[in-house]
């Protein structure tokens, strides 16, 4: 089993157009973590800085014993020194590049080419995309995309993974099926993933354990998520 | 035809562009990623040969660099030879002109990639400089290579700095702007015809592959 993932952060963006503050604790063990809230509650950006893509203002963030960021030792390990996979809600696929190749992207380049070739191949195969390795991302559908988006997350063996609203874009039918494939790697590899979401649905199929943002601030947690759901007005079941 | 000015043009063209290529796409990059004080003014400064007159851009290159200069007199010590009047006074006549056009253009094409792509690769364990090379350069390549080619057209025909710095030496630097003029002023109107076709086929070859170019861009934000 993987450590947990720790984290303490404080975020202020007080140039900001609307002043905003984060203070946000928590543990993500192995299984899947749900942060949940309404859009504006912190939650994309308690994900990016625990990713290293926003620096906090204060804080620690940990990976069991491996320390990324602590504001008081002024330790602040680079984002591609983590050894975390980040999906974005946009897939952010490499336009240049073949799914196989944005699959083989991640992966430590010390393993060969070969073996970094079968192994984007397996996890396309997996992600149910593999008749799309040697097409560029351009010709995907969303769903596509963001099958080959996770297959390049899941493909270097990430000691974590941040999944900032990955199927928020897609349909119901295509979101519930991913869901399932997603909930099912993460616990394959036994690592820990933080799924930022506003879908009840999503939560509640996926989450292990359930993390509510509100404002910048942790409104509830728990190991129960269907009973801390709260009702958000954009949720759309 | 007289091949010889357009010879010279080419290969004073070339090398220009060589420079530029080199030193344009590592200032965009710094102008696009970095911030620092005076960045900005950085950006007027290095534009400001676009729209200076000739002369006055040639006079002030040649107070730096000219024979009396620390630049111009550190590299006679060297190589014993001046940098005005020569041949490397026409290439760095004809990169200055090209200098802008590129600097502007990679920096509009190297800001023009989605952020996120590049932070994606980064997420992925590529350090600055992976995620520089084989994310946000490809994907600006194709405005980098048009600032290139308008660099390398705009070598082809300068005129007035090459003649403040170079002057007009037949055979050494005379490119064929300079040979155009001096045919027309002797009324030799047949020798420069050959010369103002090239340069202007060239020219429209260019214009028409960049804008080829810049169609082609649909993987920026």
């Amino acid at each position: 089993m993987s450590a947990e993932l720790t984290a303490d952060i404080t975020v202020r963006a007080a140039h900001a157009e609307h002043p905003f503050s984060l203070e946000v604790s928590l543990v993500a063990r192995p299984g899947v973590t749900i942060l949940f809230g309404p859009s504006g509650s912190g939650k994309s950006t308690t994900l990016a800085a625990i990713a290293g893509l926003v620096r906090p203002d204060a804080g620690r963030v940990a990976l069991g014993g491996d320390v990324w960021f602590d504001a008081e030792r002024g330790v602040d390990h680079p984002v591609h020194e983590r050894g975390l996979a980040f999906v974005f809600q946009s897939h952010a696929l490499f336009p240049h590049m073949t799914a196989e190749q944005n699959a083989a992207y991640g992966i430590d380049r010390a393993v060969a080419k070969e073996e970094r070739t079968k192994r984007a191949r397996a996890m396309l195969e997996r992600m149910r995309v593999a008749h799309l390795a040697s097409r560029k991302p351009r010709t995907f559908s969303g769903g596509e995309a963001q099958r080959v988006a996770l297959a390049r997350a899941f493909a270097r063996s990430p000691k974590v993974v941040l999944l900032d609203e990955p199927f928020s874009a897609l349909d119901r039918e295509l979101r519930h099926e991913l869901c399932a494939d997603v909930k099912a790697t993460v616990a394959e590899l036994g690592i820990p993933a933080i799924l930022v979401t506003h879908h009840r649905h999503d939560a509640r199929t996926m989450g292990d354990r359930i993390v509510v943002l509100r404002e910048g601030r942790v409104a509830a947690r728990s190991d129960d998520v269907a009973a801390h759901l709260p009702v958000l007005a954009e949720d759309e079941g | 035809m007289e091949w010889h000015p357009l010879l010279l043009s080419l290969q004073v063209a070339s090398i220009a562009t060589a420079i530029t290529a080199v030193a344009g796409v590592l200032t965009a990059w710094l102008l696009a990623s970095k911030r620092f004080p005076g960045r900005e003014l950085l950006d007027v400064i290095i534009t400001t040969p676009m729209v200076l007159p000739p002369t006055v851009l040639g006079y002030y290159v040649l107070v730096a660099i000219g024979r009396r200069s620390a630049i111009g007199g550190l590299y006679e010590s060297l190589t014993g030879s001046s940098l005005v009047f020569t041949r490397t006074g026409a290439v760095i006549a004809a990169a200055i002109g090209a200098f802008p056009l590129v600097v502007k253009a990679a920096r509009a094409a190297l800001e023009a990639v989605d952020p996120m792509l590049v932070a994606a690769a980064r997420t992925l364990g590529a350090g600055p400089a992976r995620a520089f090379f084989t994310v946000r350069l490809p994907l600006a390549m194709g405005g980098i290579v048009a600032g290139i080619m308008l660099g390398f057209a705009r070598s082809l025909g300068d005129f007035g700095v090459t003649l403040m710095i170079a002057g007009d030496i037949p055979g050494e630097t005379q490119t064929a702007s300079l040979a155009i003029y001096d045919a027309i002023q002797a009324n030799r109107e047949r020798d420069a015809l050959g010369m103002i076709a090239v340069l202007s086929v060239t020219a429209i070859a260019i214009l028409y592959v960049v804008n080829k170019l810049g169609a082609g861009d649909q993987h920026v934000r």
